[in-house]
């Protein structure tokens, strides 16, 4: 029987592959790696909020992750900066505010390593809690708008001319995408949640006929890069969410390396 | 078949009143819009229309893309939009499908009406794994019966399993009519359905969409730069450069000054050897006989340069 620490984290871990599997096939495929690491990393801002008013902090997280969502909604369609620059500079005066907040939070040991790369290892039953609910929500969410999003991710003007509401369903998807996020940075951190939600999409593309092929694929390599990424963890002492995404990266590269030697020949 | 503004009418080169000028039928009291000699306030909505816009003004970037634009698609017709490039043809058909926003003018659509349309340019997105026959599926619910049909119709039947990604331009153009079909609309919105394709799979398509269109009644919004391909399986035409410059039976427009000064008399010239040929009727100098009233253009002709 393994450690309590580690079979939460095991949980934790593989809900969170298999929440990240379709969500982040519809990242890949709307193209929204960096929308979503910006989301992630303004939840720096929740995690600082939490601190200083001693609130839950993935609730606190869930709040900033949400409203930096719905304010990029608003944002996206001012024509002053463009898009992907105002990303960059969200994400970055986000991780500047996380970063000064924790350091000016006193009285307590904060690690901020634990914020930014996450600290799979230190899930509590509560975590697990809104793991699993939260997760179940964002399941539930995506299967219900499952078609039309992929219409509206396949080509929008034809969504939109055929009669979907395809700014309603594009404001549902950067909610769902919030919470997962908020979800997300306690166990993998700021910095790593996207790696997260990509890089098990990316690594299935080359396999699959389907959409959905694309998204099982995605949540097997998620789950095996999890339970591989913590035994390395584990048996080599490296830290648990930088050793998932390490597995992951590599599971990417094993897929798309026959793709690519195709092309080439 | 619908009954056609100008059908009644006799084709004559000479004779000027079959193609109307916008604006003439127009009510000239109100100034106000400020646009030119030709300046005029909408008149009312065809009920019978699928789509009816009336005085559709979009400026975009300070340039005025369309300019009092009215148009009217009623059931089983189909309207055939020309225009040079950048003559607003695209964003007419994206302003009447709501994907773009007119400054001024409204647009009323039938209830429940519903479109298929087949954009301009489809770029398939590589990062999304998609079967042709789920693409179509997109479009309705549908079983695997009536996927069969449509692929069946557009010639697309041998794709079914194919990846969208891996389709040619002509295949792909095939496919999105397809999608457009299944989902059995009353109004159909084909955006240069042919660009890419050669020129026999350009004759074919029209072909195949004047057989559609008589089988299943939908009406047809055509966009094309090029009505010598179209005008067998238009009923109507709408020559538009911002504005509209003349409309009317696809014979009338080739015919009409304002079609031979955007197009260059080339064009009308290539019309009338086009006619010409068709209805056999000539003197020995080549020059064209004036034909019967009522003569159509006959539907099953291939236009020759």
């Amino acid at each position: 029987m393994p450690d309590p620490f580690l079979l939460r984290a095991l949980l934790a871990g593989l809900g969170l592959a298999i929440v990240a599997a379709p969500l982040g096939c519809f990242v890949v495929w709307r193209r929204m790696a960096y929308y979503g690491e910006t989301v992630a990393q303004a939840g720096l801002i929740g995690v600082a909020l939490g601190l200083a008013f001693s609130l839950n902090l993935t609730a606190s997280v869930l709040m900033v992750t949400l409203a930096i969502s719905l304010l990029l909604v608003v944002l996206s369609r001012q024509q002053v900066v463009p898009f992907d620059s105002l990303l960059g500079l969200l994400a970055h005066a986000a991780l500047a505010i996380g970063v000064i907040a924790a350091s000016l939070v006193r009285g307590q040991q904060i690690d901020l390593m634990a914020f930014l790369f996450g600290d799979i290892f230190a899930i509590t039953i509560g975590d697990l809690r809104w793991i699993m609910f939260g997760g179940a929500a964002a399941l539930v969410a995506l299967a219900f708008v499952w078609r039309p999003l992929l219409s509206l991710s396949v080509h929008e003007d034809l969504a939109a001319a055929e009669g979907l509401p395809t700014e309603r369903l594009k404001l549902v998807f950067v909610l769902i995408l919030a919470l997962v996020v908020a979800i997300a940075i306690k166990i993998v951190g700021a910095l790593l949640t996207i790696a997260f939600l990509i890089m098990p999409a990316a690594a299935a593309r080359p396999l699959s006929e389907t959409p959905e092929q694309m998204a099982l694929f995605a949540g097997i390599f998620g789950m095996l890069s999890v339970v591989l990424g913590l035994f390395v963890s584990v048996a080599f002492d490296t830290p648990g969410g930088p050793s998932i995404v390490l597995m992951l990266a590599l599971f990417f590269v094993v897929s798309i390396i026959p793709t690519i030697l195709r092309q080439r020949g | 078949m619908p009954t056609l503004a100008f059908e009644e009418r006799g084709h004559r080169p000479e004779q000027s009143g079959h193609a109307h000028d916008h604006g003439h039928e127009h009510d000239h009291h109100h100034h106000h819009h400020h646009h030119g000699p030709h300046s005029h306030t909408p008149v009312a909505h065809d009920p019978n229309a699928l789509v009816s816009a009336r005085g559709l003004e979009l400026t975009r970037s300070g340039r005025a893309i369309l300019q009092r634009v009215d148009i009217d698609i009623r059931p089983g017709e189909i309207v055939t939009v020309i225009g040079p490039n950048g003559a607003g043809k695209t964003t007419l058909a994206r302003t009447l499908l709501g994907l773009e926003r007119p400054d001024r003018g409204s647009i009323v659509r039938q209830p429940g009406l519903v479109i298929g349309y087949a954009p301009q340019r489809f770029e398939v997105d590589r990062a999304i794994p998609l079967t042709v026959e789920r693409f179509v599926k997109l479009g309705r619910r549908a079983d695997q019966a009536d996927i069969d049909r449509v692929l069946r119709q557009v010639g697309a039947e041998a794709l079914g399993d194919r990846q969208l990604s891996e389709l040619s331009g002509g295949e792909l153009q095939r496919v999105v009519l397809a999608r457009a079909l299944i989902r059995s609309p009353g109004l159909l919105v084909l955006d240069e359905p042919v660009r890419g394709v050669d020129f026999a799979g350009e004759a074919e398509l029209y072909t195949l969409i004047g057989k559609l269109r008589t089988e299943n009644g939908f009406g047809v919004l055509l966009i094309s730069h090029d009505l010598h391909v179209v005008m067998a399986q238009s009923d109507r035409v709408l020559c538009l450069n911002r504005h509209v410059c003349c409309s009317g039976v696809p014979e009338s427009v080739a015919q009409h000054p304002e079609y031979a000064r955007l197009f260059g008399p080339q064009a009308a010239r290539a019309f009338g050897l086009y006619h010409h040929h068709h209805d056999h009727r000539h003197d020995l100098a080549g020059e064209p006989l004036p034909e019967r009233s009522g003569d159509r253009a006959p539907r099953d002709s291939e236009p020759r340069g």
